[in-house]
């Protein structure tokens, strides 16, 4: 076990930033740290890395209390936000600074300096000074001056915050490549779910200093285990039930709810990849029109709308869009596979719930 | 994408203008009456400066340099400005340092009390001190009983001249660290640098076109200082005199000439910092153009080629 925290909390003033936060980082890990802004990412991010100081709780690294620890004896590789590279020092010098910190004799100073320079790409920029670079280069040089002192575990913080969309992709693949080749410990901090999805091995999940679940993507797409998680991860539909006589209704969906009483309110969330469509009008309980397909690469988003008003999304590969043969404007007739009931912001979401039985195999998405 | 955008709304804005724009005429009258009004008030004085210093030939004006006196004067205005431009450094980079990086309670009234000097009549602020440690004064017994001469002497006029230049070096100080921030700090100490190393490898790198304006600034004013100066030194001719006292005494006594040669040294001193000053005001706007501004073209490598 590389990194531990153990009910960890911090107040600044009166605002508790992070509140009673308990997980672990195996060694190599590549984690994300996701929640919205404000969420207390970042924080707990600077306590790891002894930048802030835990109210309460323990922070352990290889087994080892490192709250009185300091942070120049950490050993951590930090990278900044806007990347903090010294206006005042070239590119050798920035990624130089912590050896010399440490006193490495020169020579040794500058193969290790020159082996981060090829390893980030970074040739032919040794004597520019950190306004003369690019964003994605400043980037590059703010983890090269992090990994040059060898640390033993790599922060990131929002390390695709500051670039372009398309630099973006370019350095998500890299930092994934990166961590293969060093095999390094490495936390990042991001509010970009689909970001997290992508590069981690897990990802921990934070809302208002709370942490909210840990898990792989896949579990935490899955088997979410609140509202705020299954909505924060990937994309939820949300319906309003009204209960009449057993039978909880929105517009002319139609949901058991045999426990429940008269005129009491439910509520139950969906996945896209929940909902079937035919283009035959009669196949499915539901009818409906194919308001608008969005394309999104392999992917399609297609809205549907009910004569109710109501819209349901639904997400399909474009083969199957085209197999199906559905266009925009035309009527289909739609399904439900299956659904949770929210009970709640931060309540545990209740049981998968089949509804209905499947016209084709399902393929073992999650709700 | 930009820059196309950025051509239609110019123009639009060139064009606006010009409506409102005065006639050459009045734009040439104006220019012409700052230009009068600037050789009257500024330049004719300096040159009469240099014509009266010199009015006796060189040699009258080497001979008024030399004299003990004068000489005297010089080495205690440089006496003087030697022991406050860095008492006022140290105190400045703590200053900027702590308003800069901390957030605490009384900081805007440390602010405050830092611009105080400026508010306060030089005069004034020599009579504190000649109320404080002057014979009459609440430690005047104390320090006679033990013999130390602080008014009329010259630890009273290193006091004086720290008040009144107590703020130049915090002000220029203070915007350039608030705009660095504190990132890059937390940078070297992620890296292992102790807290001084950061300071002298990162803290005072990034502040250093600051701290140099601020500094010329502040000898400025500590070598030219008359009025707080004027108050607690007493004018003991050869021992307690500045050179400003010293011109104006000189001036008093009609030795126009020697006052002269004298005021064109602090005259020198004044064009010298001018000078430096813009220099540096070009450093430093420079340096934040560089700072902000896009990264550079790609010519400033080497290429094997050309």
């Amino acid at each position: 076990m590389s990194i531990e925290l153990k009910h960890v909390s911090k107040q600044f003033g009166g605002v508790k930033a992070v509140h009673d936060v308990s997980f672990s980082v195996q060694e190599g890990e590549l984690l994300a740290l996701l929640g919205p802004s404000g969420g207390g990412k970042t924080t707990v991010l600077r306590l790891i890395a002894g930048l802030e100081m835990p109210t309460a709780g323990d922070i352990l690294v290889r087994g080892e209390r490192v709250n009185e620890i300091k942070v120049q004896k950490r050993n951590i590789g930090f990278v900044f936000q806007n990347y903090a590279l010294f206006q005042n020092m070239t590119v050798f010098k920035n990624i130089a600074f912590g050896l010399s910190i440490k006193k490495w004799p020169s020579a040794k100073l500058e193969i290790r300096v020159k082996e981060l320079v090829e390893l980030l790409g970074l040739q032919g920029l040794e004597r520019r000074f950190p306004h003369q670079l690019s964003g994605g280069q400043r980037q590059r040089v703010a983890i090269a001056r992090a990994l040059a002192p060898k640390p033993g575990v790599l922060l990131l913080d929002e390390p695709f915050g500051a670039v372009d969309a398309k630099i973006r992709q370019e350095l998500r693949e890299w930092l994934v490549r990166l961590h293969t080749d060093l095999n390094l410990t490495t936390l990042f901090v991001t509010h970009d779910q689909e970001e997290a999805m992508e590069v981690s091995n897990r990802i921990v999940i934070f809302s208002k200093g709370h942490l909210e679940q840990i898990g792989t993507p896949r579990e935490i797409y899955e088997e979410p285990v609140n509202e705020f998680v299954a909505r924060f991860i990937g994309v939820l539909n949300v319906l309003e039930l009204e209960v009449r006589r057993g039978i909880g209704r929105a517009g002319e969906m139609e949901f058991p709810a045999a426990d429940r009483a008269d005129g009491e309110r439910m509520r139950i969330g969906f996945r896209p990849f929940a909902v079937r469509i035919s283009s035959d009008a009669n196949q499915f309980p539901y009818r409906a029109f194919i308001r608008h397909a969005f394309f999104l690469g392999v992917m399609l988003r297609v809205e549907l709308e009910l004569p109710s008003g109501l819209t349901v999304r639904s997400r399909m590969a474009k083969e199957e869009y085209a197999r199906l043969g559905l266009e925009e404007g035309q009527p289909v007739s739609f399904l439900i596979l299956r659904y949770r009931i929210l009970r709640g912001e931060n309540e545990p979401l209740s049981p998968e719930i089949l509804a209905g039985t499947p016209a084709r195999p399902s393929f073992g998405e999650g709700i | 994408m930009a820059g196309y955008a950025k051509t239609p709304a110019h123009a639009h804005i060139t064009a606006s203008r010009r409506g409102t724009e005065e006639s050459p005429l009045v734009k040439w009258l104006l220019i012409l009456i700052a230009l009068i009004f600037s050789i009257i008030f500024l330049l004719v004085p300096l040159v009469n400066v240099f014509a009266q210093a010199f009015s006796k030939g060189l040699a009258g004006y080497w001979n008024a340099l030399a004299d003990p006196d004068s000489l005297s004067a010089m080495k205690l205005t440089l006496l003087v400005a030697a022991i406050t431009v860095p008492l006022n450094v140290i105190f400045g980079l703590a200053a900027a340092w702590t308003i800069a990086k901390f957030n605490f309670r009384g900081k805007s009234l440390l602010i405050t009390m830092i611009d105080l000097p400026f508010s306060v009549s030089p005069v004034v602020a020599g009579l504190m001190y000649v109320l404080l440690f002057g014979l009459q004064g609440h430690f005047g017994e104390w320090l006679s009983e033990h013999e130390v001469k602080i008014i009329f002497a010259v630890p009273g006029i290193v006091l004086a001249t720290v008040f009144v230049t107590f703020p130049f070096v915090a002000r220029e100080l203070i915007p350039v660290m608030q705009a660095t921030g504190s990132e890059q700090e937390q940078a070297a100490l992620t890296l292992g640098a102790s807290g001084w190393q950061t300071f002298w490898r990162v803290t005072l790198p990034s502040a250093k076109w600051g701290l140099l304006y601020g500094i010329i600034l502040c000898n400025a004013r500590a070598m030219g200082e008359f009025g707080a100066v004027s108050v607690v030194s007493g004018g003991i001719t050869g021992q307690t005199d500045t050179m400003p006292l010293r011109v104006e005494k000189l001036y008093n006594q009609y030795s126009g000439a020697a006052a002269f040669a004298i005021a064109s040294l602090l005259a020198l001193l004044a064009l010298l910092t001018l000078g430096v000053k813009t220099f540096l005001e070009w450093k430093q706007s420079r340096a934040h153009e560089l700072a902000e501004g896009a990264p550079l073209p790609e010519p400033l490598l080497p290429s094997a080629k050309n």
